[in-house]
């Protein structure tokens, strides 16, 4: 029998940003778009949760796009090929709802491009016509544009410093192209601060929009209720009501302060681990991208 | 250890009054060390002890404290067994109907159960056998002597069965099929089996190891346990069924209920099964060596008055608080804990607040739980489940600073099977419907049992439903029959 979670390649995409192929068979079966995983890598290690980017049926195996951020995702990156990771357990949370539509807008930011990838595949298996609005700080932090070439119809690049595409935020190329054609559902996936900022474009429009928001979790499977969300008021559970909800009704700042509620701590086992494996000082800046 | 096991000398002639005496205490941590600690709080009986504590059984003619127990082990032998200072056979008798005697020694609700129906208590007049620990101490034994047995299997039946859900009634379904010969596949959502007695039930109320060494009983008796699958996610119960000849669904109440009271949102309130999944799953307590960190609050409340309130109260003690409050709408009457866990709170120094609740919590500017505005109860006429209900006292309300709160209201189902396979029929409120004494379901080859069906109950209750449930189970394997459902499990 093929080795459980055996991790089968690892590459760099951007910096900080790598990308892991794992054999997870039952994951790679009944995964769909939208869906995550939760990984845990030591013995004394956190769980966290992971979308699952792509995955393969046939070869059994999907793909985890991963940006360091803090102690379990920089300690990933020291994970050796062929040996199995400790705890891989999904496909977990709801299913993006797919159907045929005319027309779907993606907007993703920084790491929120992994996600987003296999909801415009999906919709865009069921016939619809899909476009992309991608965004990164600059040129070297833009990951999967390749991907989401082949996954969309159209995408439309943009970078804050103007390094490569078009100079600007998401929410700018979204203006524009929602004035151009109004898209019958945006997916916006993000650092929080831009989903909330679509949102802030999309609502006078009275478009449809759908962000993926990622509190902290723990067990991934509705028992804890660590990773509960106000949305319309009314508190939901991300890890099985979502992670997708509406745009519009999500209570944005308690989120935020929520997923911050553990910096002091995290900071703290991060340079703990960076002084364990001796990476430079310079590499302790926590939370790389996560924000920007 | 004492030669304790050699029978000489057992008094069995003259009567023993020592049933006037009161029961037998547990040496113990000393409440202000064992704050300190996340060790387990009683030693346990030594043999001495035990055969005190067993010698004030009467050995009674119609021994209702058999009735009192879910499992109905026979009691009076295996206590007359201790007091002959048998202890092996003693764990033999407690095995033939309990295949989990460490643990229930130590979480059974006794004073409900088995020694609330003791002919010594039943008198009034004296106090009941302390069966719970004599079980516990038997146990022990034997693990002490490094050789646990585990049942002898059948020859293989080549049937399969799949277990969803590795908490009491997964794990002794399983025992108890793998016993008959059947081949047993456990799966389990966490990473780790043992549902809740691994992630709610503090290290200082059952230690780790004793369910671990159940676990690793299973395993020895060619039991296959799969960690990290959730069933209805990972795989649905209907490619379950084409793969397994039957389906046991054991999924807990794993579902949190909160208040709804503004505030409750805030960082720093956590349900009960967060905070305890942190530090006793996740080993919080062990952070920043472990990585999951959890809030170590200074000041904190804990709302609700059962086992998991306690518990939860407990650790925020052993974590650094300097005070801990425990918020519960009734009296100390009505709470349902168990009362050793009452007591030993007590001692530990929680501060009960009776006859309160919050009505909301306060943040401040960082969103974080500084305080809650609560209102003061009285009991009014008796409810549905026959305790009397707390009616709020107009007017009185008084606000408490805090910088953490727990939330230990309760557990609902977990609905996750449900949810993704609806032919599984639920009650009201999400609860799987079983039939009563079979815990077969509306799906043909699915059966189901411990809290998903009964809603947040007990140990015991549970691994009953697994007994009940293997041998439903056998049954059907040999003859494939399914007929409609008879009277069903209620709550
Ligand atoms: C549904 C979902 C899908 C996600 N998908 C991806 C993905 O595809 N790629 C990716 O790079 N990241 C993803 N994340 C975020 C990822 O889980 C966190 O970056 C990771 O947990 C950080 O762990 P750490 O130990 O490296 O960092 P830490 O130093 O522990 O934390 C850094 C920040 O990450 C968040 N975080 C910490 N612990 C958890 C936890 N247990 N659960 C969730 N968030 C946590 C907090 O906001 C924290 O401030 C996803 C999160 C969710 C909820
Ligand atoms: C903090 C606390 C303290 C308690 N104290 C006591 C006590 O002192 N005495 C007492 O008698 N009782 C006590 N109880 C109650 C007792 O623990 C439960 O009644 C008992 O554990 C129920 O057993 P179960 O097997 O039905 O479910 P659980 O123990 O809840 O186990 C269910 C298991 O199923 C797993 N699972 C859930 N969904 C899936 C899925 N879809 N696929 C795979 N696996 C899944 C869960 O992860 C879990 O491991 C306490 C409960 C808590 C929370
Ligand atoms: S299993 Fe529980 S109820 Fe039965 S004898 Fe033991 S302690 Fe009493
Ligand atoms: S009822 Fe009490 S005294 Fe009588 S046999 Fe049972 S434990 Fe012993
Ligand atoms: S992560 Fe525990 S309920 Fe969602």
């Amino acid at each position: 029998m093929p080795m459980m979670n055996e991790l089968l390649e690892k590459e760099t995409l951007a910096p900080k940003v790598t990308r892991y192929v794992v054999r997870a068979p039952d994951v790679a079966r009944f995964r769909q778009a939208g869906q995550f995983v939760i990984v845990r890598i030591a013995e004394d290690g956190e769980r966290i949760p992971l979308t699952i980017a792509d995955a393969d049926r046939e070869q059994g195996t999907v793909t985890l796009v991963v940006q360091e951020v803090g102690k379990t995702t920089a300690a990933m990156t020291r994970l050796e090929v062929g040996k199995p990771i400790l705890d891989v357990v999904g496909p977990l949370g709801a299913p993006t709802h797919i159907e045929k539509l005319d027309y779907v807008l993606g907007v993703g930011g920084g790491i929120g491009i992994a996600p987003l990838h296999p909801i415009c595949q999906a919709f865009r298996a069921a016939g619809t016509h899909v476009e992309a609005i991608l965004g990164a700080r600059n040129k070297d932090l833009l990951i999967l544009e390749d991907w989401m070439r082949r996954a969309c119809d159209q995408v439309h690049v943009c970078t804050d410093d103007g390094s490569y595409g078009e100079k600007g935020f998401v929410t700018h190329v979204l203006e524009r192209l929602i004035g151009e054609r109004k898209p019958d559902l945006v997916v916006a996936i993000g650092p929080l601060i831009m989903m909330k900022m679509v949102a802030k474009v999309t609502q006078p429009h009275g478009l449809k929009t759908m962000v993926s928001l990622n509190p902290v979790m723990v067990d991934g499977t509705g028992m804890c209720g660590g990773c509960r969300v106000s949305v319309g008021g009314k508190t939901r559970f991300v890890c099985v009501d979502g992670p997708e909800f509406d745009a519009h009704q999500v209570d944005y700042d308690e989120l935020l302060s929520r997923q911050r509620f553990y910096l002091e701590q995290e900071k703290q086992a991060y340079q703990r681990y960076v002084e364990a494996v001796g990476h430079g000082p310079e590499e302790c800046r926590i939370r790389g991208g996560q924000q920007s | 250890m004492s030669d304790a096991a050699t029978p000489e000398g057992t008094p069995k002639k003259k009567k023993s009054t020592l049933f006037k005496e009161p029961r037998s205490a547990m040496p113990e941590q000393d409440p202000q060390e064992r704050i300190k600690n996340f060790r387990e709080v009683p030693f346990g009986y030594t043999p001495e002890l035990a055969r005190r504590e067993a010698e004030r059984c009467i050995q009674c003619k119609k021994p209702h404290c058999i009735d009192g127990c879910p499992v109905a082990i026979d009691i009076p032998r295996f206590i007359r067994q201790i007091h002959e200072g048998d202890f092996d056979a003693a764990v033999k008798t407690i095995k033939e109907t309990n295949v989990l005697p460490a643990i229930c020694g130590r979480v059974c609700p006794q004073e409900e159960q088995c020694e609330k129906v003791c002919n010594l208590a039943d008198s009034k007049k004296y106090q009941p056998v302390a069966i719970g620990r004599l079980e516990r101490f038997a146990a022990d034994w034997e693990a002490a002597r490094g050789k646990i047995e585990p049942p002898t299997c059948a020859a293989p039946t080549g049937k399969k069965v799949a277990v969803v859900g590795a908490g009491p009634a997964g794990l002794t379904v399983a025992v108890d099929l793998a016993r008959r010969g059947h081949k047993v596949v456990v799966m389990e959502a966490l990473h780790k089996a043992g549902g809740v007695l691994v992630y709610g039930i503090p290290e200082f109320r059952l230690p780790k190891v004793i369910v671990g060494r159940e676990v690793d009983t299973l395993a020895k008796m060619g039991v296959e346990l799969r960690t990290n699958v959730v069933v209805g996610k990972s795989i649905p119960v209907d490619d379950l069924l084409q793969e397994y000849d039957a389906v046991f669904i054991g999924t807990g109440a794993g579902l949190p209920y909160f208040m709804g009271i503004p505030g409750e949102n805030l960082n720093g309130i956590y349900s009960a099964n967060e905070y305890l999944t942190r530090v006793n799953l996740m080993r919080a307590y062990n952070f920043p060596t472990d990585d999951t960190p959890v809030c170590r609050g200074r000041k904190v409340a804990v709302v609700g008055g059962g086992n998991v309130a306690m518990d939860s109260a407990r650790t925020a003690l052993r974590m650094g608080a300097d005070e801990v409050h425990l918020l519960y709408r009734r009296t100390r009457t009505e709470m349902p804990a168990r009362i050793e866990e009452v007591h030993h709170a007590e001692e530990e120094g929680v501060r009960f607040q009776f006859l309160t609740a919050p009505l909301k919590y306060v943040g401040d500017k960082e969103n974080r739980v500084c305080g809650a505005h609560c209102q003061r109860f009285e009991l009014g006429e008796p409810d549905a489940s026959g305790r009397r209900r707390p009616v709020p006292i107009k007017g009185d309300e008084f606000d408490i600073e805090l910088d953490m709160a727990v939330c230990a209201i309760g557990n609902g189902p977990n609905p996750l099977v449900p949810n993704a396979q609806p032919d599984i029929k639920t009650r009201r409120g999400g609860n799987i419907v079983a039939e009563k004494g079979t815990c077969r379901t509306s799906k043909k080859g699915v059966f189901a049992g411990g809290d998903i069906v009964l809603g947040a109950a007990t140990v015991i209750l549970a691994m009953g439903a697994g007994r009940n449930a293997a041998q439903a189970i056998d049954d059907y394997l040999k003859t494939g029959e399914w007929p409609e459902l008879g009277e069903l499990e209620v709550k």
